[in-house]
């Protein structure tokens, strides 16, 4: 009953550890290695141990006060985007057809916004709201609001609400018209003989079938939202003032503009790790629910 | 409860096709009674379901009339139909418990509270849900859900009719036939009008008075269910009800005397007037078709084997190419080749174009 030692065997896992290697944990070391240490450049380095993760966390510095603003607006922004495009994903879903050609008509005009890169859609929403050329900036101004994302922290709250919204409602819709589609019709048919009005059809059928994949809804976009970059970049570039300076762009500032490794590599480690914990959360609580609906069909009651 | 009347109707799935044989449901025109206990049985495609769920309104005719107690209803919904309906699949609200479930077509009614308290309770008296009533309806296994299923179609008092669409499909063998004693018991005590499809002869003449055989969206034959086993109205019915099925043997008949391969079969009625060139057949049942030692004056035949159903035994045997089966009395010892067949002429029926012809005394 001797094992077989054939080492060989390593020689076939060697690249996909190579490639794991290169491709995460040896970035993902160096970001560590930074974020413990101090430099003035020269390639010169020197210890700090969690210096820079104590002066993070602690919000009476100026480190810690950038951090924990940027962090309140992007959890403020992630609320906003999830309170709108969750039930206007669902309203959507529930107003497209079911059958014919408007399907894919509608399909197709649904995820035109998704097949938009990050930054065309900054720069289309950008010069649309521009008031002197942009076809929105002008029309809201030429009715006598006066609307400036450039001037007004509110305005380019909205801009960049309104952006996002546009880019990425058709997800949540897309995602829910699937779970919509997936119900069978006996469902309707029953609830038809039930006499159940239209609302209660929602809630008794339609959104519990559908919460599954609104939990994957609000998973991604939770994540998207709260790494969200590239749009408030081109669009606000984080301004007016600080106002629509989230923790990515804030990131970028630190890392490239001021250069400092050391503060933006402990940021970004933090940041990482804020979203890899809000993940677990979302897969436990959805494998949770779905690991108690097969238990209880096996202890089901005679 | 109420009559329910069905006047020339039809139904096609591909729109206004104008060829009645391509009908989904071809133009039928018959009377349920208020009150009764009915069974649609054919085989699958048959239009079954197509009968049921144009009755319920979830589809509506491409021509005819339902009429409720001499009402027209044809263009109702089904909220306004008032009837109830079972489907094939569980079908439960995710979110409600078990009570929950049963109470939601009353509620949805404005029925009082204490009023769908009491009926609540009394349905799930009757399917033994009582003790799952206030658990979450999702965490039940599938017979229990069809149960709920089952309770939300009796609930309701009120109803026109109680509509199955194979209710039983779910549930385990011995499972079903509990629920279908109880469906029937269901049936004596909420006094409602029940119409039952399925593809199971067995669960058909177990539920029901009538039962109503379709066939290539036709209805073949309405009866009960000895009049289906004695009289079958077409060889379909002969062939699909009764296990083994009803021998249809292509024969001349003339006066009160059919020939098969030249054997000359003995019938208690008189066949003078057959259509002339139709298709003849006799059909009798392997209940009325005795194995007997060769002997002349019976139809010989071959036996291929014997098919032992615990309390009957059957003989498959063969007269030229034509295969028949037939009843081995107890005693009779089974030789493996030519026995004699002794048909009883009482049950031996005669059949133009597939059709029962009704002989003269």
């Amino acid at each position: 009953m001797d094992k077989t030692v054939n080492q060989k065997a390593w020689l076939l896992v060697l690249p996909v550890f190579l490639l794991v290697a290169f491709s995460a944990i040896i970035p993902l070391m160096t970001v560590v290695n930074y974020s413990l240490q101090d430099t003035f450049g020269n390639n010169q380095f020197f210890w700090n141990g969690v210096g820079w993760f104590k002066e993070l966390l602690d919000p009476t510095t100026d480190l810690g006060g950038r951090f924990l603003a940027s962090l309140l607006r992007n959890l403020f922004f992630s609320a906003v985007i999830l309170a709108i495009q969750v039930p206007l994903g669902i309203v959507i879903a529930l107003a497209m057809p079911r059958q014919g050609w408007q399907v894919a008509a509608c399909l197709v005009i649904l995820a035109l916004p998704l097949l938009i890169p990050w930054n065309v859609v900054g720069t289309i929403w950008q010069i649309f709201g521009r008031p002197d050329i942009g076809l929105l900036g002008y029309a809201l101004n030429s009715i006598g609001l006066n609307y400036n994302y450039v001037a007004n922290e509110f305005d380019a709250w909205a801009t960049v609400i309104v952006m996002d919204v546009w880019h990425w409602t058709s997800l949540v819709a897309l995602l829910c018209y699937a779970g919509l589609k997936s119900i069978p019709d006996a469902y309707y048919q029953a609830a038809q003989i039930d006499g159940a009005s239209r609302w209660a059809v929602f809630t008794a059928i339609q959104l519990p079938k559908m919460n599954r994949v609104l939990l994957i809804a609000v998973l991604l976009r939770f994540m998207d939202s709260f790494m969200i970059y590239t749009e408030p970049f081109v669009v606000t570039g984080g301004g007016p003032g600080n106002s629509t300076t989230f923790i990515s762009i804030e990131l970028v500032k630190i890392a490239l503009g001021q250069f400092d490794l050391g503060k933006a590599a402990a940021l970004s480690l933090v940041y990482n790790l804020i979203i890899i914990i809000v993940c677990w959360v979302f897969y436990t609580v959805m494998t949770n629910a779905g690991a108690e609906r097969r238990v209880g069909l096996k202890k089901g009651v005679k | 409860m109420a009559r329910i009347d069905l006047v020339d109707l039809a139904h096609s799935y591909s729109g206004n096709s104008s060829d009645i044989e391509t009908f989904a449901l071809k133009p039928i025109s018959m009377t349920w009674r208020r009150g009764g206990a009915y069974a649609l049985l054919g085989p699958s495609g048959c239009g079954k379901t197509t009968l049921l769920n144009l009755i319920s309104g979830i589809i509506a005719p491409s021509r005819g009339k339902i009429l409720f107690d001499g009402k027209d209803v044809t263009p109702l919904s089904t909220r306004e139909r008032n009837i109830a309906q079972v489907f094939q699949f569980p079908v439960i609200y995710d979110t409600m418990t078990v009570g929950q479930n049963l109470a939601f077509p009353l509620k949805n009614r404005g029925m009082p509270r204490p009023e769908v308290e009491a009926r609540v309770a009394q349905i799930a008296r009757l399917l033994d849900l009582t003790a799952n009533l206030h658990r979450k309806a999702t965490r039940l296994t599938a017979d229990a859900k069809q149960k709920i299923s089952l309770g939300r179609g009796l609930v309701r008092s009120d109803v026109a009719a109680v509509l199955f669409d194979e209710p039983l499909t779910v549930i385990d063998p011995e499972l079903k036939w509990q629920l279908r004693s109880k469906l029937k018991a269901l049936h004596r005590e909420l006094d409602l009008t029940m119409i039952y499809v399925t593809h199971d002869q067995t669960e058909a003449l177990t539920f029901a008075d009538t039962v109503v055989v379709m066939h290539e969206g036709r209805v073949v034959q309405s009866g009960t269910p000895a009049e289906l086993f004695e009289k079958p109205a077409h060889t379909f019915v002969g062939y699909f009800i009764g296990s083994p099925g009803m021998n249809i043997l292509p024969a001349e008949v003339r006066g009160r005397e059919a020939r098969i391969s030249g054997h000359t079969i003995r019938l208690n009625r008189a066949y003078d007037a057959l259509p002339p060139g139709a298709n003849i057949e006799i059909g009798v049942r392997p209940e009325f078709v005795e194995i007997a030692p060769p002997a002349s004056g019976l139809l010989t035949a071959n036996v291929d084997r014997i098919d032992d159903l615990g309390r009957l035994r059957f003989a498959r045997v063969r007269v030229g190419e034509v295969k028949i089966a037939a009843r081995l009395r107890d005693g009779f010892s089974g030789s493996n080749g030519a026995v004699g067949l002794k048909f009883d002429p009482s049950h031996v029926h005669v059949y133009a174009d597939s059709r029962l012809v009704e002989g003269a005394a």
